[in-house]
């Protein structure tokens, strides 16, 4: 079970507080009802799976219950880190070491 | 007396306390703290199984965990009984039955050796090559006989009897191993202040002190030095000290599952304590001090009873008081086993000649060996054994040929050094890295917040172990936080046994190409023969080797064969051992039961069990419920003498004729409040809302993103600001979540909240002509006429007494009411609400009547006459969606091109041309019943119902253009017959609605 | 317009009671409950009208039962408990922007108290409940076996655990279990 860290509670609460709700950044078009096909296909169905660093939506369902974004390397299942939903996309970089960090958080 | 093999004096346990237990129906003496596998060999008894593929005779390898041979079939009645038990871990206890396994029909004498006989048959990859074709030969001649014949013991049919408790738990510290590190490590982390979880495998802590009585701490033997170490910790508030429990799963982030058997060594275990427990423990920091684990001898016939790791027969020796034989040969290339040897000479017991495969020997051991009158054999091997149920003789002479000689034994030790457990690392995610130097695998850099410490990590020496261990426990104390200023130092001075010399891979006698069994692998039978087949067959990386043969991949998990298993990979290879690899070691490190796995989730607390406020009335009114979810929903009421058809027949029509009491309760309930409420429904329902005034209530259709139906449910306006949702039982979670989701990442600007109110209602479906008779005596502040009230009306006031919403509003098509009363209050106002009901004659009905009413009215059930892939349109329920509205939520997704294209399947209704046969729901529907098979399919049967108030079947279903369709003539073909319908609309009853408003 | 019935409050874990040398468990008497919504601009106004501070820190509480109890569950959520009082009529004379939801009847609570009371949660809650992350006074929505709880920790050896209704029984039989194991 892993540990993650709720930026609303701020503190790392078990896994069974949570659910992973798919990628994050993927936002709703304004004009919606607009669009065409090819854009909401993109919009809805297409989605990047990456092998290593991915930005997802998780919410502290049992918890206090928000949304938030989190950067999690699938390779070796590891939080980098989370960020309340609304705040931009959070850039990482891998390190010499191939551990990831947040891009300039290294001194 | 516990055993002819027991020697006095010899031992920790006490002589005079002595149990009794059986094996295979013989009754023995053991003494208490025994293991099964000490007790049998104190009674004489090595043969103990037969081996899974050749069903060889075999008997206990080791003193530990790593026992491949020795599963024994533990029970003290016919529902406690567990299989594949090792005999070397199992305590004995009074009234323990011990039963072998994997023969027929009895230990000395098995049917099954056959295969022994036949092995040129079963070399590695058998079942790969053997039952590959005729493909159905697979089904139904070869699973059926490899499942008979596969597979370790029998588990027990009747239902466990006993428990199992769960505990969570944190600590700074968690210690994996109370052997003299896992100790040293323990005490300086807890007299620094952490809270520490101290965990052994084992009934007690020690260690390697079970077997190495040699071992000096501070002046003091190691054991007497390791037990006063335990009592120091036990006695501290900040420690837990938990033996007879194996840390089995390392996961991320320092969660560890331990398990401890409670009372699997107890004659008569107190009902109150739970057989096992689960410890779930998250650890800041983890110690893995778990030790090492030594491999046997790789030679002809290594495998026969009586043949045993060196280890494992000093621990029977100095432990259990026990001699494994009374001519004890040794086979080794390692120094420990030297010192089983001297101990056994010691103790009295023949110890006829020390093989050792190196020719350069320790000259103090030379000299020891001298001195105690052991013959010494050095750079000899043992070509080969003898005996058939427990070894007689062992053949020795040099691996280059020349003359050999027999030497008579009874037992034989052996040791080809020591494999660090690295299990726990491994686990952890930390890769193992290639020593040169030692030529073993160690744990290479942590990736998690632990560290490796003593035998575990390659530290040979007792000093360096227990001075490296105190820096660990500390270090690890002050990562996770401790502040404490007690220091604790590790002992000045400790001496032990030398574990040096070692081997890999098969010994001379073990011949490259002779067909001779060098076993490798007990538990798999897997030989060194086959080990290089795999590889002369294809199988060049370590992985596939092990599937190959199977090595390794037993219940003991290879923990004595794979560094042989590779080391022979590596030979053949021509690689170096490093560059071939070593196999990935797994979950759980020894086997773990269910229960342990399972503890409380069974039983009531497999799932919860949700029941209504009015449960307890329905249960005492003859309902018969039905499981929705976690619900318990009355299904129907059936009357003396009536089944469920009758039941649900006068149900039906006493609500159209009379009136009747639903509870509805379960239906799902979200009160969305806020300035935006309103705005914010039309962004979520296909409706719009702004015109909805306080009072009135609709219906409202939500949609996914794709535009298919996900939920629909009244939504009642209670003011401005504030809306009463509901949604169907099933989908109250999901939409909710749904709702969450799109308010709190897509529309945040919105100024309203949403909270579940389902359980704060408990909902009273009063329907049917004589509803409002029912209600209005026991209304307080509401006016109740129709022209107050119409149909799709929502008012709050009272109802006996206690606060209602009352809405006015139909499921059934019959002018009703649902009863929103506080849940506390439910049980008493269905009470009141029936005390005016029963007299007038109307009835509580069920879930069952209520599906059979809706579907007369064609009102559909989200899941049931959809199912995720169903537009408003082909519902037919185009008059919900707003056509003016600029968004909500699935706008664009309904409008893709294949959900407006023609050909959909749309909702319509079906009557049966021959009125008494009702439909399948599921059930397919085709144009032509005539066509070849398989027919096209162009829709099927979503709800079918005998109705009583129809006097006929009906049906509704999902036809491709089905609206196109009505009048026209289709066919259910079923196994037996088929069945001619006709399409019609989805009203059957009432199609002007008039009685809604009555 | 004869008021034949006056319904009173069934309490659906009416008349249990279970615990262990360790743990006592009881049924928590009937209270109100509010679900409080609203943003950081207004919780003055609130707590005013409540007449208790509402607490803005992760996992905490103010006021205490008996009386009235305010936990934080979220950043704009707070569950509001009262034994003898009426909040939902309080946070009406509020006039700032909020959402007072009654749930009063939504959730019960059971009331654990002894020396294995934590030991009896830990049967079935993952989160830490150590003292030091976990004190008197905290409050936290989590998950008990397989049903969403709030545990307060309203003494050292006493803590409250609301559920929903329907899943009273479920919580109270897992804590009963819980409690035959909770000094080990």
């Amino acid at each position: 079970m892993l540990l993650i860290h709720c930026p609303y509670c701020q503190e790392e609460r078990p896994e069974l507080e949570f659910r992973n709700m798919g990628e994050a950044h993927i936002e709703r078009p304004k004009n919606i009802a607009d669009i065409s096909d090819e854009a909401f296909e993109a919009f809805f169905f297409i989605r990047s799976n990456p092998k290593g660093v991915t930005h997802e939506r998780w919410r502290h369902v049992h918890g206090c219950a928000r949304f938030f974004n989190a950067v999690r390397d699938t390779v070796s299942d590891r939080f980098v880190a989370t960020y309340k939903s609304g705040e931009p996309r959070l850039e990482v970089e891998r390190g010499e070491d191939g551990e990831l960090l947040v891009k300039g958080a290294r001194s | 007396m516990s055993g002819a093999n027991r020697i006095k004096g010899r031992g920790r346990l006490t002589p005079a306390k002595t149990v009794r237990f059986t094996f295979d129906g013989k009754a023995l003496t053991a003494l208490e703290g025994d293991t099964l596998a000490a007790a049998l060999i104190a009674n004489g008894i090595h043969l103990t199984g037969r081996s899974y593929k050749y069903h060889r005779p075999r008997g206990m390898l080791s003193a530990g965990p790593e026992e491949p041979n020795a599963l024994i079939d533990i029970g003290r009645d016919a529902a406690r009984r567990t299989p594949n038990v090792r005999a070397s871990v199992q305590e004995v206890f009074d009234g323990m039955q011990a039963r072998s396994q994997n023969r027929w029909p009895s230990l000395a004498f098995d049917v099954g050796a056959i295969n022994n006989l036949a092995s040129p048959l079963f070399a590695a990859g058998f079942y790969y090559k053997t039952f590959m074709w005729p493909k159905a030969a697979w089904k139904h001649l070869y699973e059926p006989i490899v499942r008979a014949a596969a597979g370790l013991g029998v588990s027990p049919k009747e239902a466990d009897p006993d428990h199992y408790a769960n505990h969570f738990v944190h600590c700074d510290v968690l210690v994996i191993g109370g052997g003299a590190a896992g100790l040293s490590a323990a005490l300086a982390a807890a007299h620094a202040g952490a809270s520490v979880i101290l965990c052994d495998e084992q009934p007690e802590t020690g260690g390697a002190f079970h077997h190495d009585a040699d071992a000096k701490i501070d002046g003091v033997s190691g054991w007497d030095w390791a037990q006063a170490a335990t009592a120091e910790l036990r006695s501290m508030a900040n420690v837990r000290v938990l033996t007879r429990t194996t840390a089995f799963g390392y996961q991320a982030q320092n969660h560890v599952a331990l398990v401890e058997r409670v009372t699997e060594h107890l004659a008569n275990p107190d009902p109150a304590l739970p057989r096992e427990r689960l410890w779930q423990v998250r650890a800041r920091q983890v110690v893995i001090a778990t030790g090492a684990i030594e491999r046997h001898m790789v030679f002809a016939n290594n495998d026969r009873p009586g043949i045993l790791l060196a280890s494992a027969a000093r621990t029977f020796l100095n432990h259990f008081g026990v001699a494994v034989g009374a001519k004890v040969g040794v086979y080794t290339a390692c120094d420990s086993a030297w010192a089983t040897a001297f101990d056994l000479k010691q103790a009295g017991v023949s110890v006829p000649a020390i093989v050792d495969v190196r020719p350069d020997l320790d000259p103090a051991l030379l000299a020891r060996a001298k001195e105690l009158g052991i013959e010494v054999l050095a750079g000899q091997c043992v070509l080969d054994t003898s005996g058939t149920l427990r070894v007689k003789s062992m053949k020795v002479g040099r691996a280059s040929g020349g003359s050999t000689r027999s030497i008579a034994i009874d037992a034989l030790i052996m040791s080809a050094g020591w494999t660090p457990s690295v299990h726990m690392y491994s686990q952890s995610r930390g890769k193992v890295v290639w020593d040169e130097d030692s030529k073993r695998f160690l744990p290479g850099k942590h990736v998690q917040d632990c560290v490796s410490v003593g035998a575990c990590n390659g530290v040979d020496d007792l000093a360096d172990a227990l001075e490296g261990a105190a820096e660990a426990g500390l270090a690890a104390a002050k990562a996770a936080g401790a502040s404490g200023t007690k220091a604790w130092g590790a002992p000045g001075s400790a001496i032990s046994a030398s574990w040096a010399g070692s081997m890999m891979g098969a010994a001379g006698g073990a011949g490259a190409e002779t067909s001779v069994k060098a076993f490798v692998d007990f538990q798999n039978d897997v030989t060194a023969k086959d080990i290089r087949l795999a590889v002369r067959e294809g199988m060049h990386s370590i992985e596939h080797v092990k599937r190959f043969t199977t090595n390794g991949m037993a219940t003991d998990q290879g923990k004595t064969s794979n560094i042989h298993g590779l080391a022979i990979a590596a030979e053949t290879l021509g690689k170096p051992l490093p560059q071939v690899g070593l196999t990935t070691f797994r979950a759980p490190y020894t086997p773990v039961t269910f229960g342990a796995i399972v503890n409380h989730a069974r039983g009531s607390l497999f799932d919860p069990t949700r029941r209504t406020p009015m449960h307890g009335w329905e249960e005492a009114h003859g309902a018969v419920f039905e499981d929705v979810g976690q619900w318990k929903r009355a299904w129907y009421y059936p009357r003396p003498g009536e089944d469920m058809h009758q039941a649900v027949n006068r149900e039906c029509r006493t609500v159209r004729e009379v009136a009747g009491l639903f509870d509805a309760s379960t239906l799902g309930k979200i009160e969305v409040v806020g300035p935006d409420a309103a705005a914010f429904l039309n962004l979520l329902y296909t409706n719009s809302w702004d015109k909805l005034e306080p009072g009135r209530c609709k219906y409202g259709i939500m949609l996914r993103e794709d535009g298919f139906i996900y939920d629909d449910g009244v939504v009642g306006r209670m003011a401005e600001d504030r809306f009463h949702v509901t949604t169907t039982t099933g989908g109250a979670p999901r939409v909710l979540s749904h709702m969450e989701d799109y308010l709190q990442t897509e529309f945040p600007h919105l100024k309203v909240w949403l909270t579940s109110t389902s359980e704060q209602w408990a909902v009273i479906a009063v329907q049917g002509p004589k509803a409002r008779e029912i209600i209005a005596p026991l209304v307080e502040g509401i006016d109740l006429s129709n022209e107050a009230m119409p149909h799709m009306s929502v008012r709050e006031g009272r109802i006996c007494g206690v606060p209602t919403r009352l809405f006015r509003m139909s499921f059934t098509g019959e002018a009703g009411y649902e009863v929103n009363v506080p849940a506390d209050h439910g049980d008493a106002v269905w009470k009141a609400l029936w005390a005016q009901a029963e007299p007038l004659g109307a009835c509580a009905y069920g879930t069952e009547t209520m599906h059979v009413l809706r579907a007369e009215k064609g009102y559909i059930i989200v899941g049931q006459d959809t199912d995720g892939t169903v537009t408003p349109d082909d519902a037919g329920l185009n008059w919900a969606v707003a056509k003016k509205k600029p968004d909500f939520v699935g706008i664009r997704g309904m409008k893709r091109p294949d959900l407006v294209a023609p050909g959909r399947k749309q909702l319509v209704g079906l009557l049966t041309r021959d009125p008494s046969v009702v439909l399948e729901e599921g059930a397919q529907i085709v144009a032509n019943p005539n066509q070849p098979v398989p027919m096209t399919m162009i829709g099927h049967v979503t709800s079918s119902y005998w109705t009583e108030n129809c006097g006929r079947s009906i049906a509704m279903a999902l036809v491709a253009d089905g609206r196109a369709l009505k009048g026209k003539t289709l066919y259910v073909p079923m196994p037996d017959r088929t069945i001619e319908v006709e399409v019609t609309d989805t009203v059957f009853i009432d199609k002007e609605g008039v009685r809604l408003h009555g | 317009m004869a008021n034949t019935a006056h319904a009173h409050r069934i309490h659906p874990l009416e008349g249990r009671i279970a615990g262990s040398a360790g743990v006592r468990i009881t049924p928590a008497a009937p209270a109100a409950r509010v679900s409080l919504r609203a943003g950081p601009s207004d919780v003055k106004a609130l707590s005013k009208a409540l007449g208790l501070d509402l607490p803005l820190a992760p996992k905490t509480t103010s006021g205490a039962l008996p009386g009235r109890l305010a936990a934080w569950l979220g950043p704009d959520e707070w569950l509001i408990i009262d034994e003898g009082g009426d909040p939902l009529a309080d946070l009406g004379k509020a006039k700032v922007l909020h959402s007072a939801v009654d749930v009063s009847h939504r959730n019960t609570a059971i009331l654990l108290s002894g020396a294995g009371a934590r030991a009896t949660l830990e049967a079935g809650c993952p989160q830490n409940l150590t003292d030091a992350v976990f004190p008197v006074g905290a409050a936290s929505r989590t998950v008990l076996g397989k049903i969403e709880v709030v545990i307060i920790r309203t003494g050292d050896e006493d803590y409250r655990v609301e559920c929903w209704r329907s899943f009273s029984t479920y919580a109270f039989e897992l804590l009963s279990v819980g409690a035959r194991d909770c000094l080990a």
